[in-house]
């Protein structure tokens, strides 16, 4: 029974989200409750496979799973090791407690016909991510990612807010073009390989990186994924994307999507394109440093100006992005372990950032920075909640924030990019800026007569608790750091040891 | 358009052959050009050609918004369902070879039909839906 079940878990956790999202409508036609059930049932298995799969793959070897009973390189294979587990468990947490939360705002927020097709989905887009992360077939990648891209464009045009269209557009646009580049590299690789699958790709590339066909899909590949994840000057969908989409879309959106793409170009960079060894005489590290630098500095400073509390959670995203990508990109098992420990912990931090900011919606909808003048009085718990948070988010010691800050430094200093220490310090500097206008909104200052009207007399316990839970989670994995740390170690040893070639 | 007889009666009289030939590409996808994909296009294209020469309150009426949901999920569920038999008969998701026919050839025959079948279905129910969608929404 245990042999069937590790043997079949990899396509397991995709197939539990086929079933849940066909079971969605289904049950809604019934009652809209059971498609709610439907939707937690699904992600709740989904995290007891995924932490299942972290646990096996970190005792034993990576796990590989062939569909249809097709060997690679002809037929897909799944594979899980360390490094895809480890944000597997990640991305279906966050879309568990997002869940959860959901059962306070959506009612609030979502037409109720519109319930069962929300569900419905929202498990097609956790299950695209999904399916990025677990399998070992580069066109495979895309499909899933066009999955997860067309639900989100979907979920983001739910909002109620007559501006949600404009913003699911925007995205819609921005992110084909992004999802048409990786697949014309895809291309490019294919017509220079013929192979699909990552471990035959990379045997097959060595000795091609010279060609002007490799360094064009490289250069297509990384330019679309930098799109899907809202690097600098490609970010301009995110900010509307997450301010105009339904709470719990925001909350689930910033702790998982972005982080998935960031996942595929790690993935890539480390697996076929050899960022360990350099090519053609091009410091590819030295190149995402660069543009991961200007990322983290440029969202953090426009985030300092906005005037929308989701809005400057959005713009922070942006820059938090970037610490992910320049800890994976300096080839340091401390910077890397650092990247990788900040995709968990940005996505909690995150998630319940946006959380508490859907609350604040939920009672006195607005969530202009203006209108939250003393709300440390009116919504005590919520208002600490953020304040944690906000010190998270710096990087103050015992909050997760300041653990994979510490690693990223630790992996600058010993690889010799001492440019990225100044960065990191200057952007925790203007991190407390912006976080310090809220907090001294929300604690510092009489609230205005035109807000005291409570709309909503309680916000649901489902809100409250999933959001509790996340922010227990940034302070005991902030204090407690040693699991985490070590899972994300042993896959950095793990992937920059393996040198894709040998 | 509807009062142009040429197009009614030369529609009405190639329905039936658009529909059959939908079903010899989705027979026929195994071994030749065409499948699931291009049969359920075929088909779903049917209903729009009633829909453009006939208006399309005729075509919802030969195709109920409550059917084309059902069918929409029938043919996803065909495919699961398929996948995950394939994994208690013993073999690996949607590894045709393992499922309970005489031999594995048959197996992957009647397999591959049938997830070819499902696939059909759902395409010719999401072309549905999409053109009643963007034609208007009649019964909302």
């Amino acid at each position: 029974m245990i042999d069937f079940f590790t043997t079949h878990a990899p396509v397991l956790t995709i197939v539990v989200f086929i079933f849940g999202a066909l079971l969605a409508p289904v049950f809604g036609r019934i009652n809209n409750s059971l498609s709610y059930y439907c939707a937690l049932i699904t992600t709740a298995l989904s995290f007891v496979l995924s932490v299942y799969l972290l646990f096996s793959v970190y005792n034993n070897a990576p796990l590989e799973y062939f569909l249809g009973g097709w060997k690679p390189p002809y037929g897909i294979e799944y594979r899980v090791d360390i490094l895809n587990s480890f944000i597997l468990s990640v991305v279906s947490f966050v879309s568990f407690l997002s869940v959860i939360y959901g059962y306070g705002s959506i009612k609030s927020e979502i037409y109720e016909k519109r319930h069962p097709a929300f569900y419905s989905v929202y498990l097609l887009f956790i299950g695209g991510m999904m399916g990025i992360l677990i399998t070992n077939d580069i066109f495979n990648m895309y499909v899933f990612l066009e999955i997860t891209s067309l639900a989100g464009y979907a979920l983001i045009a739910m909002g109620r807010t007559r501006y949600s269209y404009m913003a699911s557009f925007n995205y819609l646009i921005l992110g084909s073009v992004g999802a048409t580049f990786f697949l014309i590299g895809i291309g490019y690789l294919y017509m220079q390989t013929g192979t699909l699958n990552l471990t035959d790709l990379a045997q097959r590339l060595q000795g091609h990186f010279d060609t002007n066909v490799v360094l064009v899909a490289i250069a297509f590949i990384v330019v679309g994924l930098m799109l899907k994840m809202a690097v600098f000057p490609l970010h301009f969908w995110l900010p509307d994307a997450y301010t105009y989409s339904p709470s719990v879309i925001s909350a689930a959106m910033a702790g998982t999507s972005t982080k998935v793409a960031a996942y595929l170009l790690i993935r890539l960079m480390y697996t076929i394109f050899g960022i360990q060894a350099g090519f053609s005489g091009i410091n590819f590290s030295g190149i995402i440093i660069v543009i991961a630098s200007i990322t983290i500095l440029a969202g953090s400073i426009i985030a300092i100006s906005q005037t929308d509390l989701k809005k400057m959670l959005a713009f922070s995203s942006i820059g938090q992005i970037g610490y992910i990508l320049i800890g994976t990109a300096m080839v340091n098992k401390y910077a890397f372990a650092g990247g990788l420990l900040h995709i968990l912990n940005h996505a909690m931090m995150k998630t319940a950032l946006f959380m508490v900011a859907g609350g604040f919606f939920y009672k006195f909808t607005s969530t202009k920075i203006n209108d939250l003048k003393g709300m440390g009085r009116q919504m005590p718990f919520a208002s600490a909640m953020f304040l944690i948070l906000s010190l998270s988010m710096v990087g103050i010691p015992l909050t997760v924030g300041f653990i994979s800050k510490w690693y990223i430094i630790l992996g600058a200093a010993q690889s010799g990019y001492w440019i990225v220490v100044p960065v990191i310090l200057l952007s925790s500097l203007l991190t407390a800026i912006y976080f310090g206008r809220v907090v001294h909104n929300l604690f510092f200052k009489d609230s205005e007569a035109s807000n005291t009207g409570i709309l909503h007399a309680k916000i649901p316990y489902s809100m409250v608790s999933s959001t509790a839970v996340l922010v227990f989670l940034c302070i005991f994995f902030g204090v407690f750091a040693y699991m985490p740390v070590e899972i994300s170690l042993k896959a950095a040893e793990n992937i920059i040891g393996a040198m894709p070639w040998k | 358009m509807k009062d142009d007889v040429i197009l009614r009666t030369i529609t009405k009289f190639m329905l039936p052959f658009i529909q059959i030939f939908a079903f010899y590409t989705l027979a026929h996808g195994e071994i030749s050009p065409g499948g699931g994909f291009q049969a359920g296009v075929i088909f779903g294209a049917s209903f729009i050609l009633i829909a453009l020469v006939f208006g399309k309150n005729s075509a919802r009426s030969k195709m109920p918004r409550n059917i084309n949901d059902i069918l929409l999920s029938t043919g996803d569920f065909i495919y699961a369902f398929t996948g995950l038999f394939c994994i208690f008969a013993g073999g690996l998701f949607l590894e045709y070879g393992k499922l309970p026919f005489h031999s594995a050839k048959e197996g992957n025959h009647i397999g591959m039909i049938i997830i070819e079948l499902g696939v059909a279905i759902t395409v010719a129910a999401v072309m549905m839906t999409i053109f009643f969608e963007i034609a208007g929404k009649e019964d909302d």
